[in-house]
């Protein structure tokens, strides 16, 4: 016998999940794979050569500078990002401008630098692995203050889904271990709770800290009751829980800045050669000039010790640690455990699954829902209401339309004319009009047929990119396993897999005992 | 699952309501409370009340839904925001 509150817990945790399901799928997704970003930006990428140039960071970060004072001269900040692990295959700079009169904060900007030339790539050739990290919290063609917004919501819904599916099922433990395959709802249930409490700790863990990422956006009242509502305050709060209460305001006297290789030789000797991975300089050409170096993130931890360093004479002014105060360490945690740069291979692949248990989770949960409530118009009166055939049809349009929309990205990557200026952004064009189609698709044909069509072409469209990637680029599977690039073959061994699974769903689908009743 | 408890179309937009709007003004009052009243300096304590809030909105949302009546989680909320103010306003503002 159910308690009442349980059985609202069940309704809520039905009503949370349902409305923001879709877009929570797409999140999952894609943010399961943006965990891949830097490998996907170099198979799109196919002709560009990275790790050839062997430069010291003396002269990386030599370069950068030069990059920056013609670009940005008298920034408040100059930020260099230099190559140590996979996740700066490249130099990159960033600046931002001096705080308006007006106190709002000014665009700054950012380069990646060509390692054959030095200078800012100029144009790009794909949207990349960055396109598909991006999305799932950016979104794409929506103001980005909405689509952090929207995100938030669906992360909140997805918090209190989580919270209530807990409080719902008692069995937990027993749950970790039932699956009953092939009973229809009963087998959708099982995976649906299998799929959650076994990966409930990640889930917990990606979406409070999703929430976290953003927290100021969302909750900034608290900043407010207790700094004030002016920007000085906001800054005042800043400086406090994140710079460790350091600010960093202008002398006026220009003065040049002391040269870099002494300081990096310090840091490396510290941290070992190669890793230090930001230089962050405040004030550039001031007298007030401070250079911050920090090495690379080694642990979830997401800050790192950080050498300070006076910007006029080189002179080590100290050394903050990794840890200061526990809310501040908590709040790194969370966004290191999140982002997952520390992250080796075996690790790297572990966040993808628990991603995509993660999408599993929200893809069953939406199954289930149309699939009850089929069953019930089935008995009931043989006829869907306009709700039900809806969601069957989103759910068919987007569990299945959006993977098939991301083989579409990897497609028009290949087939999209090279050189042709546009190329970069229609290949973020061809994955909505792709999912545009599916869901079109989705909605014209018979629900049944509309699945299994849709997973033949998500096989389809996934198993045969190994067999586009020989026809349309040099760096090809038997090619590269030959030369040892594990990037080029995983990749292409990777889709042929999830082809496969996608050619297994197509074919239990079709297996499957088409119901009696209905079919709208 | 959800037969037994199926409230009226009137009754959900006003317990959504509850949990969006008077939920969102009960975990600000409630975290800007708990910033004056948490330890290790003032930067410090805005910081973990503002990554706890979100436990609490998620909690906030339990309640509008579980509560009697949707009026009572309405007043729940808002009662528990103002409470929550207190600290603040007795510490912070004196």
């Amino acid at each position: 016998m159910k308690s009442h509150f349980r059985t609202i817990m069940a309704w809520l945790h039905t009503w949370a999940g349902l409305p923001c399901g879709w877009l929570l799928y797409l999140i999952f997704l894609s943010g399961s794979i943006g965990y891949l970003d830097t490998e996907i930006d170099r198979w799109m990428n196919p002709h560009f050569q990275i790790g050839v140039h062997d430069e010291t960071a003396d002269q990386r970060a030599a370069t950068a500078l030069a990059r920056l004072q013609e670009r940005a001269a008298g920034a408040a900040r100059w930020f260099i990002v230099l190559p140590t692990d996979r996740n700066d295959p490249l130099v990159r700079i960033l600046w931002t401008p001096q705080a308006e009169p007006s106190g709002a904060t000014p665009r700054g900007g950012s380069a990646l630098l060509d390692p054959a030339s030095g200078q800012p790539l100029a144009s790009l050739h794909s949207l990349g692995g960055q396109f598909l990290y991006r999305l799932h919290y950016q979104l794409h063609y929506l103001p980005v203050p909405l689509a952090y917004w929207l995100v938030g919501l669906c992360s909140l819904a997805m918090l209190v889904a989580l919270i209530t599916g807990v409080i719902v099922h008692k069995k937990i433990f027993v749950e970790f271990f039932t699956f009953r395959p092939g009973k229809g709802i009963r087998s959708w249930l099982d995976f649906h709770n299998l799929l959650s409490v076994s990966s409930l700790p990640f889930q917990l863990m990606i979406t409070y800290s999703g929430l976290v990422f953003f927290a100021f956006t969302y909750m900034p009242l608290v900043v407010v009751a207790h700094y004030g509502l002016d920007p000085a305050g906001r800054e005042s709060f800043a400086s406090a829980a994140f710079e460790a209460g350091e600010s960093y305001p202008r002398s006026g006297t220009p003065h040049e800045l002391a040269p870099l290789g002494p300081m990096l030789r310090q840091a490396e000797a510290r941290w070992g050669v190669g890793r230090v991975n930001g230089i962050d300089i405040r004030q550039p050409g001031d007298a007030h000039a401070r250079v911050l170096l920090r090495p690379n993130q080694d642990s979830p931890l997401r800050s790192t010790e950080i050498m300070v360093f006076d910007g006029r004479n080189g002179a080590l002014l100290g050394i903050r640690p990794a840890v200061g105060g526990i809310a501040k360490a908590i709040h790194d945690l969370l966004l290191g455990l999140h982002e997952g740069l520390y992250a080796g291979p075996w690790l790297r692949a572990l966040y993808v699954l628990s991603g995509l248990a993660g999408a599993g989770m929200v893809a069953s949960g939406l199954i289930l829902w149309a699939e009850k409530r089929r069953l019930r118009a089935e008995r009931a009166s043989g006829r869907a209401h306009a709700g039900l055939r809806l969601v069957e049809r989103l759910n068919v349009g987007t569990l299945l339309g959006l993977p098939i929309a991301i083989a579409a990205y990897f497609w028009a990557n290949r087939l999209l004319p090279a050189g042709w200026p546009p190329r970069a952004a229609w290949e973020g064009h061809v994955l909505f009009i792709v999912w545009g189609l599916c869901l079109l698709h989705a909605a014209w044909r018979p629900v049944d047929r509309a699945w299994r069509e849709q997973a033949w072409g998500a096989a389809l469209a996934y198993a045969a990119i190994p067999l586009l990637n020989v026809l349309t680029c040099v760096r090809h599977a038997p090619s590269t396993w030959l030369a040892g690039d594990w990037l080029f073959a995983g990749f292409d061994l990777a889709t042929l897999a999830v082809g496969l699974a996608f050619a297994a769903l197509a074919w239990r689908l079709a297996r499957r005992q088409p119901a009696e009743g209905l079919r709208a | 699952m959800s037969h037994a408890f199926a409230p009226g179309r009137r009754a959900i937009a006003w317990r959504l309501a509850a949990a969006l709007l008077a939920g969102y003004a009960a975990t600000n009052g409630l975290a800007i409370g708990l910033a004056a009243l948490l330890p290790g300096g003032k930067a410090e304590a805005v910081l973990a009340a503002t990554m706890l809030s979100f436990i609490l909105y998620a909690l906030a949302v339990l309640w509008a839904f579980a509560a009697r009546t949707p009026g009572l989680a309405w007043l729940g909320l808002l009662l528990l925001g103002g409470l929550g103010m207190l600290p603040y306003l007795w510490l912070d503002l004196r």
